[in-house]
């Protein structure tokens, strides 16, 4: 276990050198640093200082090696439209956007194991097109519509919870359940088939015909077994969970890593971009790890060499 | 010589009748499944309303209005049937800016999947036919992209080269190849070692024939099942990007970017967010449903795994 722990955390190391590279790449193209930084009427004097101060007379290589270092550091330079480090701007906005993550999560769990497993046992039956029919919808509609709808009836039209902002529990319900919703629509298609699968094995047949009543055989011989797709599930549900904060949290104004991610871009503020990226990169990445971790605890049968 | 021709046109007359009964059989199956139906017609629906757009609507699109501001559709108080289902802040008429934000859709939709495909399935094929370091290099690559979340890529690219209709076929191209390459070198490798491969090897052919003659059309059918899911998620990051404001620049016209504007109006003006969504999710779903029925067809496995 310790031994593959190291040999994965090993392996984060060359992916974290590519996607450092390619932020690199990108941002250098962006253009001249130098002239987003100056003020218009700063002199040809001020230019080349600023170019010396910056270090971008050296050569490409150089420049990244600096870039990494400092990186490392935890120092991704300063944003100018903020005029502060851009790291501890990013780090301030991440409890928010892990709260919303994990809210969501859950709401979407909640959603989606009794459904998956209803309609896997009741398969083909009119309760089962029916669940099947609304998880199609729920893919197929952008989450930031769904979130606009739910303004609409909630807030504008009932008047029962805020249009957007950060704060009490009343704030969280709407931003919540818009990413729940479509995330709970692809968990439950995927815990209906792995619950089917299971429900055609053996031991479920022989528990079956020992006489267990079918809330224990469901409960505790099938579902248990199929934890560990839920938890693969879920996992694989992270990355977009992060894809549909970035626009529940532009739609609800909710002050989170995405909304800031999304303001950067449109100000082409490259400090921030560079941090927030390579932090979620990181934070995908130790997911990953996690779950594996998770699955060894949860299915002895799996080793890892 | 006269016998000859005439051997050949046997042999073609024969080969036509069979791809015409492939074809009937093909529209049957696809007849049989009605979810695969429903797509059929939501997605004929849909290129209708981008091919014949001009027909379908008097008004341009991006024509501003003031006088005609936040009016209400037809149907309701004050909604006029010149307008079917209302205007926007701007006085713009919807439904002609959902018959002709269609064409962006299906554009981006398909021109980005296209692309991404063609890197996606190069890659893959060199991966897993040369393998060794080939392989290494591509393989970490991918794996970098996949630690990212696609649309956080596709944010940093469009911060470089700025938002249009061009870049942004280019920028989910080169964003979403991931799952082309993983699924085509995995196909590869388990092609690469049939008996085929190995008796077109074995009796000396030219590794370019190998890959275009032996592998290539056998990887296809995979190619079509991702190609099809790839469409759907496609039409809707192209919407997530408008709404951001990082798609297609005015005066083009996206529905995620109509969504954007009604968003700001949705406490008074119901009509201006809700139809571009509604768009969306019928096209969505028709993409879903066809590529539904695309993979049932070709790849039957894969249905028994999905139950």
């Amino acid at each position: 276990m310790t031994r593959y722990l190291l040999k994965s955390i090993l392996q984060i190391v060359p992916v974290l050198f590519i996607i450092s590279m390619l932020v690199f790449v990108l941002v250098r193209a962006t253009g001249d640093p130098v002239a987003l930084m100056l003020p218009e009427s700063a002199t040809e004097q001020d230019r080349i200082e600023m170019t010396e101060a910056l270090g971008l007379n050296e050569p490409l290589y150089v420049q990244y090696g600096i870039f990494i270092s400092n990186a490392i550091r935890g120092d991704f330079g300063i944003s100018y439209h903020y005029g502060q480090q851009a790291l501890p701007l990013v780090l301030e906005r991440l409890p928010a956007s892990i709260e919303l993550a994990v809210v969501s999560m859950v709401i979407s769990t909640l959603i989606a194991i009794p459904l998956g497993i209803l309609s896997a046992l009741k398969r083909n039956s009119y309760l089962d097109l029916i669940i099947s029919g609304i998880s199609v919808l729920g893919k197929a509609m952008p989450n930031f519509w769904v979130g606009i709808m739910l303004i609409l009836f909630f807030s504008v039209m009932l008047g029962m919870f805020p249009v957007s902002g950060r704060g009490g529990l009343e704030n969280m319900v709407l931003p919540a359940f818009t990413l729940g919703v479509g995330l709970a629509a692809q968990m439950t298609r995927m815990i209906r088939s792995t619950m089917l699968e299971i429900l055609n094995q053996d031991y479920i047949r022989t528990a079956r015909s020992k006489g267990i009543i079918e809330a224990i055989v469901v409960g505790k011989h099938a579902f248990r077994n199929g934890l560990i797709s839920v938890v693969t599930i879920m996992s694989l549900q992270f990355t977009s969970l992060i894809s549909g904060t970035l626009i529940t949290e532009t739609v609800f104004a909710w002050p989170g890593l995405g909304q800031l991610l999304v303001a950067a871009v449109n100000n082409k503020d490259m400090a921030i971009i560079q941090a927030a990226v390579l932090i979620i990169a990181l934070l995908v990445i130790v997911i990953n790890i996690l779950t594996d971790v998770v699955y060894r605890l949860l299915d002895p049968r799996i080793k890892y060499n | 010589m006269l016998a000859k021709t005439f051997e050949e046109k046997q042999v073609s007359t024969r080969s036509a009748s069979n791809r015409k009964s492939k074809l009937s059989k093909t529209i049957k199956l696809l007849f049989n499944s009605k979810t695969g139906t429903v797509g059929l017609f939501l997605i004929i629906l849909v290129t209708c309303l981008a091919v014949f757009a001009p027909w379908l609507t008097s008004f341009d699109p991006a024509q501003v209005n003031p006088l005609a501001r936040l009016q209400p559709p037809m149907w309701m108080e004050g909604g006029s049937a010149e307008h079917i289902l209302g205007t926007d802040n701007l006085g713009r008429d919807i439904w002609s800016r959902i018959v002709y934000g269609s064409r962006i859709s299906l554009i981006i939709g398909i021109g980005a999947v296209l692309f991404s495909g063609f890197i996606g399935a190069t890659l893959g094929l060199l991966a897993g036919f040369y393998g060794g370091w080939i392989n290494a290099i591509i393989m970490r690559i991918a794996d970098a992209f996949l630690a990212v979340p696609t649309i956080l890529l596709m944010l940093v690219f469009l911060a470089v080269v700025g938002p249009g209709l061009r870049t942004l076929i280019v920028v989910i191209g080169i964003t979403s190849w991931v799952p082309y390459a993983r699924v085509v070198r995995g196909e590869v490798l388990s092609i690469k070692e049939r008996e085929f491969v190995k008796a077109a090897q074995a009796i000396g052919a030219k590794k370019k024939r190998i890959i275009f003659k032996h592998i290539l059309p056998n990887v296809l059918s995979s190619f079509i099942i991702i190609s099809g899911m790839n469409v759907a998620t496609t039409i809707v990051l192209e919407a997530s990007l408008s709404f951001l404001g990082l798609g297609v620049k005015a005066p083009a016209v996206s529905w995620g970017g109509m969504l954007s504007d009604g968003r700001q109006y949705v406490a008074t003006s119901w009509w201006v967010a809700t139809f571009p969504g509604i768009a969306i999710t019928i096209t969505v779903l028709g993409v879903i449903f066809l590529g539904d029925w695309l993979r049932d067809i070709l790849d039957p496995r894969m249905k028994m795994k999905n139950g």
